[in-house]
């Protein structure tokens, strides 16, 4: 270890002071002065980008001893994570002031799983994944059950903490294995040790069984999804996006680093795992939406399927089907944050606007932001021009490239029907008439912040050449 | 001589003790938590048998981690604990089905 190491890590340092001085004059200040915390999480998240900014070279830099890396996926990934979970802190203040629930241990929490975040996508060694991995993810339990008079966002915290528990004990014994029978714990040690290979023996195959299943827990595919619907109805709406968005950018970090750095060598056992857990999260995903009323189930089942679409790219198993992975991880978090900013815009003072019902006639009451909720709900059903017709039409390029058609072709059937119930919310906002006659109240910040990041739907379908690029050298 | 196979069939039987802890459980939420603890323990060891017949000190470091996180995990899974029971009266499993769909 030596100096240099320390420069790789300097957005980590940096978001981790910040976080703990922010809990340090939480102690010493009135708590009529919250706003500064506020303001001091968006400074530190700011303060990340123009680190990770100056601090971004081409190319792969390890750092001490090899458990540490910083390459373009890793800069990438981490940029959009700053930029999401900014936007989400600008829409979760009107929120949490109306609950009561404007305190600094929210804005504290957000950065401690951001900087989980980033440590998990840095990782290079199972050790780091798992470190990374614990502080993200015992962040978001406690997330979830912020709102603590509420029984169903405790329930939600309860649920999501066994349910996440067992998937890092299930993915810790798969770690213990594949330690075991490879000898180290370094992801390029694994990865060397595999290619040494002639065939694969029980052990690791099981290895990496455990492991598949946890990265399908944290990742919501089917059948590994049922804490997915419960935990996005029952947590606050701040937190559902925030743990639908970055933390599924994370997630995706997590499964480039492990399954295809460690154990890309084993493609040809882990990919009809793959291709099992990726049909049935599109099916399960696109077909129970279809029953929902609530709107927060609605897009926990739409996230499935969207999982099911990233999943494809992964099955692909090429650096283009990684790219178009990563291309659909990056737009979908863009397109949920905005989904979910609509959402909290639209909640007020005891009443949350989580039932599909509540966005009829939205159109009569505000059309801009019933116009902005269509980008959105296009984006994610795939219609041209918005970017999400682009990442779906990527990762099926990458899956017919490999001569999966039929895979292909089930893909492109369940999508179409699930833009069904993104239709349905269409229609309900332009086509109903409007129940609730309250008007909508929107500070100008919230108002700019989320038109921007709905239009960036729209920008990045219409331009999508720097995105894409942006992702094949990240993964080449 | 206790052989790296009897470590390593311990360490599965604690697993799949804690696997059957988690998924049978229909009473307590304690008993979840604490089978929840037997799984992380049940990967330690493994990780120290294998440490040990590798001759590589790697896997007991990662131990420290493991139990270090379990620690802290615990204190958050019983602080939910806490909340949930103010918010319901109860810790029964089977009760803990508000939300479906």
């Amino acid at each position: 270890m030596n100096m240099s190491d320390f420069a790789l890590i300097v957005p980590e340092i940096f978001v981790l002071t910040m976080a703990s001085v922010i809990l340090v004059i939480d102690a010493f200040l009135h708590s009529d002065r919250r706003e500064i915390f506020y303001l001091l999480a968006l400074t530190t998240l700011f303060g990340a980008i123009i680190l990770t900014w100056v601090n971004h070279f081409d190319g792969r830099a390890l750092g001490f001893n090899g458990t540490f890396v910083v390459d373009t996926m890793a800069d990438v990934l981490k940029f959009v994570i700053y930029l999401v979970t900014a936007a989400i802190f600008v829409y979760s203040r009107q929120y949490l002031k109306a609950r009561d629930l404007f305190k600094s241990e929210f804005y504290i929490l957000g950065l401690f799983a951001v900087l989980g975040m980033m440590i998990l996508i840095s990782a290079h060694s199972m050790l780091t994944v798992y470190l990374g991995l614990e502080l993200m993810s015992l962040s978001l339990y406690s997330m979830v059950a912020f709102n603590r008079n509420n029984v169903l966002s405790s329930e939600a915290a309860m649920k999501y903490f066994v349910l996440g528990g067992f998937a890092s004990g299930v993915l810790l014994y798969g770690m213990s294995l594949v330690y075991g029978v490879s000898g180290t714990l370094d992801l390029a040690g694994v990865s060397e040790y595999l290619a040494a290979q002639q065939s694969f023996s029980a052990p690791i195959l099981l290895g990496m069984v455990f492991i598949i299943v946890a990265l399908a827990f944290k990742l919501g595919a089917v059948p590994f999804h049922m804490w997915v619907p419960d935990i996005y109805h029952g947590s606050s709406s701040v937190v559902t996006a925030f743990i639908s968005t970055s933390a599924k950018l994370a997630v995706f970090g997590f499964s480039m680093r492990l399954l295809i750095e460690g154990m890309g060598i084993m493609q040809d056992s882990w990919r009809d795992i793959l291709i099992i857990l990726s049909v049935l999260s599109l099916l399960i995903g696109n077909i129970v939406a279809i029953a929902q009323t609530n709107i927060k189930r609605m897009l926990a089942y739409s996230t499935i399927s969207h999982v099911g679409f990233i999943l494809l790219g992964f099955i692909a198993a090429n650096p283009e089907g990684y790219s178009a992975a990563m291309f659909y991880t990056v737009t979908y978090a863009i397109t949920g944050a905005a989904a979910f900013g609509i959402v909290i815009l639209l909640s007020r003072e005891g009443f949350e606007a989580d039932n599909i019902d509540d966005y009829k006639g939205l159109n009569y009451r505000n059309s801009w932001y019933a116009f902005l909720m269509l980008l959105v709900m296009f984006s994610m059903a795939g219609v041209p021009p918005m970017v999400g017709f682009y990442a779906k039409l990527l990762v099926l390029k990458a899956v017919i490239g490999q001569g999966m058609y039929w895979l292909a072709i089930v893909a492109v059937l369940l999508s179409v029907v699930g833009a069904f119930y993104y239709l349905r919310v269409i229609k309900v906002m332009y086509f109903d008439g409007a129940e609730d006659r309250n008007k909508i109240i929107v500070g100008s910040g919230v108002h700019a912040v989320l038109s921007s990041n709905a239009l960036l739907a729209l920008l990045l379908g219409l331009f999508p050449g720097t995105l894409i690029s942006l992702c094949l050298t990240a993964i080449s | 001589m206790v052989a790296l196979s009897d470590y390593l069939i311990l360490g599965a039987i604690l697993f799949c003790l804690s696997i059957a802890g988690i998924f049978l459980n229909r009473k307590n939420i304690i008993v979840l938590l604490m089978s929840l603890e037997l799984l992380l323990l049940s990967a330690n060891m493994n990780f120290i048998a294998f440490s040990h017949f590798l001759g590589d000190i790697t896997g007991q470091i990662f131990v420290f981690f493991i139990l270090t996180v379990a620690a802290a995990e615990a204190a958050i899974g019983l602080a939910i604990l806490v909340v949930l029971f103010r918010n319901k009266r109860t810790i029964n499993v089977e009760q803990i089905d508000t939300m479906r769909g």
